[in-house]
Order: structure tokens, then C-alpha cells, then sequence
């Protein structure tokens, strides 16, 4: 899929995701105003997130670009997966180098308690806001977070 | 039939998520912090508003749960309203227990609301039946979490010779300090572990990658760790890092990576006289609270029972991974 077309649905997740956690704003604090720079190994784009809602932004980015970040934060896409939809703990990702963080720790730090704070997992949140397709998005995200459960 | 009274499992959160996950784990009690100074654990994003921590409150003694709240650092001159104000909004939530380690805020407690249970802290530093039954006799304290530096024989002896409970630590981040004494955060980044309620503030910490999938770890100015590619890594503590000394090279000069496991120890703990068993890690994740409190449940229930649990799963969650059984099984760990 290109790049412009997947930024519509991108848009449509963090603003999604925004509205039915407003709580993560206030874990978040001056963290939010942050850009994370998200590298999902084996994906073919990066993932900018600044979760900031006056002005929220979740995009994705060539790998080719100059792209300006706080954070970056990056692993293999199904374990990055795993950890923010909380069925991994990210301390024993870091510890085993599956995870890899640099640039302001604060801000990932605090991202990560904001995240862990939420009840449904992520997951289900993106699933949600697709409406009617939530079911195949739901058992697309399932069937990748299979795949690395059996490998893990 | 067993020849234990089943202990009260102890866990750990550090956000309201947290604290339900403990408590449909198995908790008996969980262990939490306000946002701010006053815990010592006062990372970014975690701890929680009065508005959390009633609702928490609420969600665990609907469960049969009991919540204790950690309000364990220590106050400096001009700004121990907070930590009084933090303790009299525990107590109106109808908390379970205050921890406490200061002397200042164990007689504000006891002075001001009389009838609150008091538990005292790990971070009070006391470890001498001497020391312990000071703070029962002046404070009414019911409860002492044991420094982790006594063998369980020690613990026996203390048990025998104190009138209030005894919390152990079983699981978790373990350092060498003498704790509530550390200040080698403080000497490097301005910035207290004790007074201010956090170790390594993630503020001061950068890991640095390299081209060869090495890693570069600092505090402040310091690199305190290089990581080679495929070494796992630790928490960014001085305690836990790596040195070049007259003696030797890149070596652990005070500490391993490495994590507390008294699974095995469990039936002498419990045999000397421990109420409370507490694993540690408020600012670890929800998926590390449901594992090792669930863990931690099954363990104690076969120990009662006259079962031997199996405790293998846990190794994966240590730092490191790493495990010891530090000074409870003998004085020199390492």
C-alpha cells in the first residue's frame, strides 16, 4: 500500500484511539508534545507519533527520509505488537535486547506507563475504529500475534 | 495437612491497571504510590491521583483485596506538607495500611490518625529487634518490611524477638545498598533516591547505540555500561553497571544485573515466621504483574498445601536474566 494512502487510516486510529482514552494525556504529561519515531523491523515504513491532543499525529514515514525525533524506538513488528497490546512486559523486551530505545528516555518511559495504563488492549481499540471491519482487523492482528507466540 | 499459615501475598502497581491486574491475579494486598516525590518510585507516566487511588481502592476491597499505600521517601525541610497531605488522603480513601520510612511522618501518622494501620518501610532501614520494636512502642507500627539484607535464620531470630509482623521481599529488583542509605543517584544527577523517590531518573538516562549492536548506557555524565551485541542488558542504576578499575576491566565493581528469587526459599520464610511475602516492581508492566503474581499464588497455595509448585517461568522476567536468593540464603551473594 502506498504511503499517502495508508495516512488517512492512520489518522483515523490515533483519533480513535484519543477519544476512548482521554486518561493517557494526563499519564503522558509534557510527554506528549514528543515525536516517536517508531521502526517496526521488517516493515517497510517507520511510524511518527506525537501523541499530543491539540495536535495529534500518527504518520507513516519513508525509510529513506531525514526524519526529526524525541524517541525511536524499534523491534520486530510482532513483538512491538505484542508489548503495547500488554501480553509482553517491555522490561524483559529491553533487558533481551528485543527491544531497542534511544533518544529522550523520559518520554518513552512515560509513554509506556500511559499505555500499560489502558484496560482494553490496543488491539481492540484500532480494531474498533474501523466499525464494520473491526472482525477481520481484529483476527489479522490476532493471527500476527499468534505467529510470534508460537516463536516465542 | 500443611505446617504453614498461608502468608499474605504482596504485589506491586504502579497505575490503577496495574493494581486490577494484581488483584484478579491473586493479590492479598497490593502496594501503591501518589504521583510525586512521595513514593519511591516516582517515575514518568506512573503512580496514582487521590481520584485513581479511590477508585482503586474501591475495586480491590470489592474483591476481598486490601491496598497499602506506599508513602516511603523522605521528606526534606519545607516541603513535608506534601507527604502529610499524602498520607491524610490515604487514610480518607480508607487505605489498608500506610507505609512509611520516615521517623518525622511515622509520628505524624500516629499522632493524627491514630486508629490507620502502619507498616513500616524497607526504606526505614530497620533490620534490629532493637530498632523495630522503637518504632511498635512509639508509633504502634504492625508491620516491618525487612531490609534485604538478613539471612532467613537472622529473620527467624528477629521474629522471635519483635512484636509486630514481618514483610519479606521474595521477587524483583534487588540492590546491594543498605536501603533508604543509597546516594549514588543523588552524587551523579542532583537528584534523590530518597528524597525525591527515584533511582536513575529517566531524564539522565541515554542509551547510545552502536554500529555493531553494542549499547551505550549513561547517567548524567557517566557512562555506566557498554553492552556488547547479544549481552542482555539491566536496569540503568550505578549499582548495575560495569567499570574499569586498577584491578580489572569492564567488570560489575558492585552488582549484577540480576533479580531477587526466593521461590525455593519460600517454606523457610514461612517457617521463620514471615506474614507477608512482597514482589517488587511498581514500574514494571501489566503483563509482569500477571505473570508473577499469578506465579507467586500458585506457589504459596502448593507450599500450604504440602505441594511443590512449579516456578520455572519465572526466570524470563528477571533482570538479566538473572536470578539470586541475595543475603536470604547467605551474607556474601555474590
Amino acid at each position: 500500500m502506498p504511503l499517502f494512502a495508508m495516512q488517512p487510516i492512520l489518522r483515523r486510529i490515533v483519533r480513535h484511539v484519543a477519544q476512548l482514552h482521554p486518561e493517557l494525556f494526563e499519564r503522558l504529561g509534557d510527554s506528549c508534545s514528543k515525536q516517536f519515531l517508531i521502526d517496526a523491523k521488517g516493515m517497510p515504513f517507520l511510524l511518527l507519533l506525537r501523541p499530543d491532543p491539540e495536535n495529534l499525529m500518527l504518520v507513516a514515514k519513508s525509510r529513506h527520509a531525514e526524519i526529526p525525533y524525541d524517541v525511536l524506538v524499534s523491534g520486530k513488528f510482532v513483538t512491538l505488537l505484542r508489548m503495547i497490546d500488554s501480553k509482553t512486559d517491555s522490561d524483559a523486551l529491553f533487558f533481551n535486547r528485543d527491544i531497542a530505545v534511544t533518544g529522550d528516555t523520559e518520554a518513552i518511559v512515560a509513554l509506556r506507563n500511559a499505555l500499560d495504563d489502558m484496560d482494553a488492549t490496543l488491539a481492540d481499540d484500532v480494531a474498533t475504529a474501523f466499525g464494520p471491519l473491526r472482525g477481520p482487523v481484529r483476527a489479522s492482528i490476532d493471527a500476527a500475534n499468534k505467529i510470534v507466540g508460537s516463536k516465542t | 495437612m500443611s505446617e504453614f499459615i498461608k502468608p499474605e501475598l504482596v504485589c506491586p502497581a504502579g497505575t490503577p491497571a496495574s493494581l486490577r491486574t494484581a488483584v484478579d491475579a491473586g493479590a492479598d494486598s497490593v502496594y501503591c504510590g501518589f504521583k510525586g516525590p512521595t513514593n519511591a518510585r516516582n517515575f514518568p507516566g506512573l503512580n496514582f491521583t487521590k481520584a485513581e487511588l479511590s477508585e482503586s481502592v474501591k475495586y480491590a476491597h470489592d474483591k476481598d483485596a486490601m491496598v497499602l499505600a506506599a508513602i516511603n521517601s523522605f521528606p526534606t525541610a519545607g516541603r513535608t506538607d506534601i507527604w502529610k497531605k499524602s498520607v491524610d488522603d490515604a487514610v480518607e480513601l480508607g487505605i489498608d495500611a500506610v507505609i512509611i520510612a520516615d521517623i518525622g511522618m511515622a509520628k505524624y501518622v500516629a499522632e493524627t490518625h491514630p486508629d490507620q494501620r502502619l507498616h513500616l518501610s524497607v526504606q526505614a532501614g530497620a533490620s534490629s529487634p532493637e530498632a523495630i520494636n522503637f518504632y511498635v512502642e512509639r508509633f504502634n507500627v504492625k508491620r516491618v518490611v525487612l531490609p534485604r539484607i538478613l539471612t532467613v535464620p537472622e529473620i527467624k531470630r528477629v521474629h522471635d524477638a519483635i512484636d509486630c509482623e514481618i514483610e519479606a521481599f521474595v521477587f524483583g529488583n534487588i540492590g546491594m545498598m543498605a536501603e533508604g542509605r543509597c546516594s549514588l543517584t543523588n552524587y551523579v544527577t542532583g537528584i534523590s533516591t530518597n528524597m525525591d523517590g527515584v533511582c536513575s531518573p529517566a531524564s539522565h538516562v541515554d542509551y547510545e547505540p552502536d554500529e555493531e549492536d553494542g549499547l551505550t548506557t549513561r547517567l548524567g555524565d557517566f557512562a555506566i555500561d557498554c553492552i556488547s551485541c547479544g549481552e542482555t542488558a539491566g536496569y540503568p542504576t550505578i549499582c548495575k553497571g560495569r567499570y574499569d578499575t586498577a584491578h580489572k576491566k569492564n567488570y560489575y565493581a558492585f552488582e549484577e544485573p540480576i533479580s531477587l528469587n526466593l521461590t525455593r526459599l519460600l517454606p523457610d520464610l514461612m517457617r521463620a515466621g514471615v506474614t507477608a511475602l512482597k514482589i517488587e516492581g511498581r514500574q514494571r508492566s501489566r503483563a509482569y504483574i500477571r505473570s508473577v503474581v499469578s506465579a507467586f499464588r500458585d506457589a504459596v497455595d502448593a507450599y500450604a498445601a504440602g505441594d511443590e509448585p512449579d516456578i520455572t517461568e519465572l526466570i524470563a522476567l528477571t533482570e538479566g536474566h538473572k536470578e539470586t536468593q541475595g543475603a536470604f540464603k547467605s551474607k556474601s551473594w555474590r
